[in-house]
């Protein structure tokens, strides 16, 4: 894969999501509109889609979107995933030639689920956790093939990306024949690391994926960190630390959702310094614990899972973030015109705080495999507004 | 009569370049129907104009912009008055970051809310004094840098009630100019060597001459903005860092 070095030259990523709170399926062409609305906010070397709900038929299993230089990189990875795990279901994703779109690596998906039971269990001795196992696979497939990258790994989702502007990678991946119930997407404008296909956004890992707008001056510091639990970044791209750092805090730490972007984005110490207990001391157990796993840097970031999706920014709000709601609908972006231009009037339209989280999940039992980490009630220390399903809600439901 | 512009679908240049031609062709009120997201409207226009937006303009509106009246219909977003050096952005609801960033005369009135690093940089030379005001609340970094002209902070119409009146790091390495704030602000919010004064009689009157401005241009009433006491704040030297390199 060629990969683009960038001049200097500084604008900003855009970013884009959706989600619908009942599990509606939301068409392509919708975040297309939106994300192309901020077209001046990337340079064509770097675009690209995460999309929640688009494999149904096979919503049991992981799905591999697995992107390659060259046929031999494609069959190392099938040969281990045929070690490796059950592979139900595997096809080239459908693409089509488009204008602009230079030399683009294969594409294809495997449907799998970890091999770890029956007479097959001393394949992964030791595991006791599916995704871990992924986890483990994916990284496995990322350091060791060479030219060939697991860039989405979550069931029931895939992540779609590439070198080239956002209407381009969108009809490259024939986009506008998928239907979502959460959408992101991504216009990049590299800046400090190349622009090449595994280094577009979305970033992901199991069912997270992130799209970001700013740059991690702490990679370093998160990267070796990340080690420490055996994730290894690849990619080459500031932000995958990003979507390690969720997987370790949210899914094998088990933090809230809350508490886990107050460990990305932590107060300041003299606003610490400022607070009532037990405030006081749940902030500084972050910032003590978690220090490794603050992004420095400017950031405005959209996380999303089987379940939910989050909007965060940097603590000093170094980079827009625009939130609006409409019935089931909410939607985050850079700009507030590319919220109007698929949603022309909404409820509310809102600018969240600097490291205050923006945090919409499905309702209860909407979708197959649904992951809900709120956690219980919401901590109010740093997003007393931002949450849906909101406490007031939950009491509703009861 | 008004010149209609449909900028719907229309890219940033080709909307600036039917701007500029109506300007031109001596127009002196166009409306902008269906804005959305486009850039740098009216940026560098150096004009006698009104300009009605209807919709979402985008980064950078009006930016070093010497002479137009631009009234928005609604939100706006970041950047807006970027380095304005005359003229007037009216904002009928919120206004995004970085608001009169570097602006060196005219005037921004804000409705509502508006975000980050608002006024950031501003200077005065003169007669030409920049003037912010804000109806609603302010994020961290109000009047960063500040060298020279007037913020006022009403934090009345407001769609945050939970959030403070202006966000932390007021006027932070601010060393000119002067930001007056409805109901005063907590000192935990400002910046280092600033201080918090009650207004005298000059500030008062300056105070009541852009306040029934901005009334004038939002409708709202000014006893009831005037009914409760304003602080003022401004930078106790106006070398805050002149020694710190000095050993």
């Amino acid at each position: 894969m060629e990969i683009f070095i960038p001049n200097k030259e500084q604008s900003g990523c855009g970013l884009s999501g959706i989600i619908n709170r009942k599990g509606e399926l939301i068409k392509g062409e919708v975040i297309i509109e939106s994300i192309c609305c901020q077209m001046e906010r990337g340079n064509g070397l770097g675009a690209g889609y995460a999309a929640y709900g688009i494999y149904p038929e096979f919503a049991e299993y992981y799905c591999l979107h697995v992107m390659a230089d060259t046929k031999q990189a494609l069959k190392d990875v099938e040969e281990i995933l045929a070690h490796k795990c059950y592979l139900v279901h595997q096809e080239r994703i459908p693409t089509r030639a488009t204008p602009g779109i230079v030399s683009p690596p294969r594409f294809w998906r495997y449907f799998v689920k970890p091999r770890y039971e029956g007479e097959l269990r001393e394949i992964c001795e030791g595991t006791v956790d599916e995704d871990d196992y992924m986890v483990e696979l994916v990284m496995f497939i990322n350091k060791n093939i060479s030219g060939a990258y697991v860039i989405s790994s979550g069931r029931n989702m895939g992540a779609f990306k590439g070198v080239g502007f956002p209407d381009q990678i969108a009809n490259f991946f024939r986009l506008e024949e998928y239907s979502a119930y959460i959408w992101t997407a991504h216009n990049r404008f590299p800046t400090n690391t190349p622009g090449w296909w595994g280094g577009a956004h979305p970033f992901t890992i199991l069912d997270w994926s992130i799209v970001h707008n700013g740059e991690i001056s702490s990679y370093g510091t998160n990267r070796r960190y990340l080690e420490m639990f055996g994730y290894h970044c690849t990619l080459l791209t500031d932000t995958e630390v990003v979507a390690y750092l969720l997987d370790l805090l949210i899914r094998r730490h088990g933090l809230p959702l809350e508490l886990a972007c107050m460990a990305l984005a932590p107060p300041f110490w003299q606003e610490i310094d400022r607070m009532e207990e037990p405030d006081k001391s749940v902030c500084t157990a972050i910032r003590v614990v978690y220090g490794a796993a603050m992004l420095n840097g400017p950031f405005a970031i959209l996380f999303a899972y089987n379940g939910g999706l989050v909007g965060l920014n940097d603590r000093v709000k170094l980079r827009p973030l625009v939130a609006a709601k409409k019935g089931d609908f909410y939607y985050m972006a850079s700009e507030e015109a590319a919220i109007r231009a698929i949603c022309p009037d909404p409820e509310e339209v809102w600018c969240p705080k600097a490291g205050e989280p923006v945090i919409v999940e499905l309702e209860p039992n909407t979708i197959p495999n649904q992951r809900s980490y709120l956690r219980g009630e919401a901590l109010r220390i740093s997003a007393p507004i931002c949450r849906f399903p909101s406490a007031e809600e939950d009491e509703e439901e009861e | 009569m008004a010149f209609e512009i449909d900028a719907k679908d229309l890219h940033y240049r080709e909307l600036n370049k039917l701007i500029r031609k109506a300007i031109a062709e001596g127009h002196k009120h166009l409306v902008l129907k269906n804005v959305n997201g486009q850039r740098y409207i009216a940026a560098g226009v150096s004009a006698e104009v009104d300009i009605d937006i209807y919709g979402v303009p985008g980064l950078d509106l009006g930016a070093f912009m010497r002479g137009p009246r631009i009234r928005v219909h609604g939100n706006t977003q970041d950047g807006a008055g970027n380095t304005m050096d005359d003229g007037k952005i009216i904002v009928e609801g919120m206004a995004g970051d970085v608001v009169g960033y570097a602006m060196r005369g005219g005037k921004i009135f804000v409705a509502s809310d508006v975000g980050y690093r608002v006024g950031i940089h501003m200077k005065a030379y003169m007669d030409k004094v920049p003037v912010i005001v804000i109806g609603g609340k302010a994020g961290d970094f109000l009047g960063e840098y500040m060298a020279g002209g007037v913020i006022i902070l009403l934090g009345m119409y407001s769609r945050y009630p939970e959030r403070p009146i202006a966000g932390i790091f007021l006027g932070t390495g601010m060393h000119g100019g002067v930001i007056y704030v409805r109901e005063g602000v907590p000192e935990t919010q400002l910046g280092a060597a600033l201080q918090i004064e009650d207004l005298d009689e000059e500030d008062e009157k300056v105070l009541r001459k852009h306040l029934e401005e901005y009334c004038q241009d939002l409708g709202y009433n000014l006893e009831e903005i005037l009914a409760t006491k304003f602080v003022k704040i401004r930078p106790q030297t106006h070398r805050p860092y002149g020694k710190l390199y000095a050993y």
